[in-house]
């Protein structure tokens, strides 16, 4: 078990390096930031002196280790804009995406888990339909076009929900459900199919024919084997609760992790876009190790063949 | 005369219903749906130059933000008096295009990956394990928008940049297909005859794994239409004058409550496409692919 454990923080270190790397080579090789940042028109000594001061007149290789540095002793560098800490800033706007991406968690798991069980449960039946129909929206309907209609709906037709800011609970309700339809749907598909598999399994037939009540069959047999695959699923959702959030907040005006990452893009404000990469990597990186972890937890097949 | 008329009319007809019947009975409603939909984009994609009632940029200044319903613009006019229409079946080809160049090329760079995984092991194994990890860890929409925002847009770039989506998932699959296939008798056979490798992956293993391969192709192609529009509705992905559907959307946005036909015209055709190629790529799944659920 330790070296299962060993093995996989290894890999999400690695993991987490390759992000760094990519950042830093991908925003640092595609062009000049004290052009960018200073404009055309400025005279040349000033463009080196910006330069000095940001230390990119070294060799990359030389700000490559620098960076990798400052990174292991907790400095992700200093806005270019703002003159302030990024880190700093990335962690400001955390609240605001955490207060739309954490209910609708918990929207996607209350109402897409039960769906998807009921759904198999009762194969063929109107509820069954629907969550298909739902898991279908869920899959083919971008999260900007779901926003927008939504607006055009609440906002624009009947008045009742405001299309955006961040200044009551009621501004987060239009962002919160764009953002959980898609996942119900997706959830729900997820459990059903899984839920369907166990159903057919020899162990299920066998447990309610020795004469265990129906209900427990579900509950104490079906439920747990189909949480395996849920748990992939629901895992790569808590790790996207960060990144989750681009579009949606940029359809809404709301002033999460979202909205920094396309105005530091736009920009080009290197320290901020990197943070908020290493960030969102590492919330991943992060929730693929709980995942991994919980699957030896819930299916001891894995944690026996792993001890061996 | 007539009546042999009539009976080959009949026969025909006969012939007609029966196979429309037989093909109902392979495929139902809704993947007839979902082929007729997306021959319908190819064909509009194919023949834009030809279906645009008018150019994309020309501005009818006289009637602007026009409903749709007119003879003029069919589907009304934007905030410069561009006919939607016409953009329309521009932004068709355009997003079609990207999402083709980008499967194929996804297939390609990712099945290669997987066969060199599968034929070399150690090493390189773990290094292509390492990238689809990398790939895993990064949400795509993030990684574009750094690298489209950074080197500028360009349609060859996006191209490149939306090929990268999901290369990981055709190289786990093409690794653990060649690695099995390995291991069957008919590619040992073909290398005990003296084929070189290539000739192994390319000519003998490859037929063999096509079809889960091509599976994998319509489960990716919906998902790079979105991430495609998704970019380009943030504004990062297709540049103005050109027009893709997420550009019509991002820009029909801000005329929502004055003239949402602008970006209703094209919201609904990706969904259109989307669900069809999903619809068309369940149906093909359970075809071709009956060990993939």
């Amino acid at each position: 078990m330790i070296r299962f454990v060993l093995v996989r923080l290894l890999r999400a270190v690695i993991t987490i390096l390759a992000v760094v790397t990519f950042a830093f080579v991908v925003l640092r090789m595609s062009g000049d930031p004290a052009q960018v940042m200073l404009g055309p028109d400025v005279p040349q000594d000033a463009v080196d002196a910006f330069r000095r001061a940001w230390g990119l007149d070294q060799p990359l290789w030389i700000q490559y280790l620098a960076y990798l540095k400052s990174i292991f002793t907790g400095d992700f560098g200093v806005s270019m804009r703002d003159k302030a800490s990024a880190l700093q800033l990335v962690l400001e706007r955390v609240p605001a995406t955490l207060q739309l991406t954490l209910p609708a968690l918990i929207l996607k798991l209350m109402i897409g888990i039960p769906a998807g069980v009921y759904a198999a449960l009762h194969r063929q039946s109107f509820a069954d339909r629907g969550v298909i129909t739902l898991a279908i929206i869920g899959f083919t309907v971008p999260s900007f076009v779901m926003g927008l209609v939504l607006v055009l709906i609440f906002s624009v037709i009947l008045g009742v929900l405001p299309s955006g800011g961040q200044d009551t609970w009621v501004h987060g309700v239009l962002p919160t459900i764009t953002m959980s339809i898609g996942g119900i749907g997706i959830l729900a598909r997820f459990s059903r199919s899984a839920m369907i598999e166990v159903l057919g399994q020899p162990y299920i037939r066998t447990a309610s024919a020795k004469g265990l009540k129906w209900r427990d069959v579900i509950w104490s047999h079906a439920l747990p084997n189909a949480a395996v695959p849920i748990v992939t699923i629901v895992g790569f959702m808590v790790g996207s609760l960060i990144a989750g959030a681009v579009v949606v907040e940029s359809i809404f005006s709301w002033p999460g992790i979202g909205r920094l990452l396309i105005v530091s893009v736009s920009n080009r404000d290197l320290a901020v876009v990197q943070c908020i990469l290493l960030i969102i990597a590492a919330a991943m990186v992060m929730s693929n190790l709980v995942v991994d972890l919980l699957y030896g937890w819930l299916d001891p097949r894995l944690r026996s063949h792993a001890a061996h | 005369m007539a009546s042999v008329d009539m009976a080959e009319r009949s026969q025909l007809a006969g012939w007609l219903r029966g196979s429309i019947s037989s093909f109902r009975r392979k495929a139902p409603l809704s993947v007839a749906f979902g082929i007729f939909w997306l021959a319908a984009m190819v064909a509009i994609a194919l023949f834009a130059d030809y279906l645009r009632p008018y150019d994309i940029t020309a501005m009818d200044l006289t009637s602007r933000l026009s409903a749709p319903g007119a003879l003029r613009h069919l589907l009304g006019t934007d905030e410069l008096g561009r006919d939607v229409l016409s953009r329309l079946i521009q932004s068709v080809r355009v997003s079609l295009i990207i999402a083709f160049g980008a499967t194929v090329l996804s297939a390609v760079f990712g099945t290669a990956l997987g066969f060199a995984a599968a034929r070399f092991r150690g090493i390189v194994e773990h290094l292509v394990l390492a990238l689809a990890d990398f790939q895993a860890a990064l949400p795509f929409l993030i990684m574009s928008l750094a690298v489209l925002a950074f080197f500028g847009s360009s349609m060859v770039l996006l191209v490149c940049l939306m090929g990268f989506y999901g290369w990981e998932r055709y190289a786990r699959i093409a690794r653990g297909l060649a690695i099995s296939a390995g291991a069957q008798g008919y590619a040992a056979a073909v290398v005990q005859l003296g084929a070189t490798p290539a000739r192994v992956y390319l000519r003998h293993i490859l037929p063999n794994v096509a079809s889960t391969l091509i599976v994998s192709m319509t489960l990716t192609f919906p998902e790079i239409i979105l991430m495609e529009s998704g970019l380009s509705f943030l504004g990062l992905g297709v540049q103005p004058p050109e027009t893709s559907l997420g550009n019509m959307v991002g820009f029909g946005r801000e005329y929502l409550t004055r003239a949402p036909w602008i970006m209703l015209a094209p919201a609904a055709v990706i969904m259109l496409t989307t669900l069809s190629i999903s619809l068309v790529g369940d149906w093909l799944r359970d075809k071709l692919d009956p060990t993939v659920r």
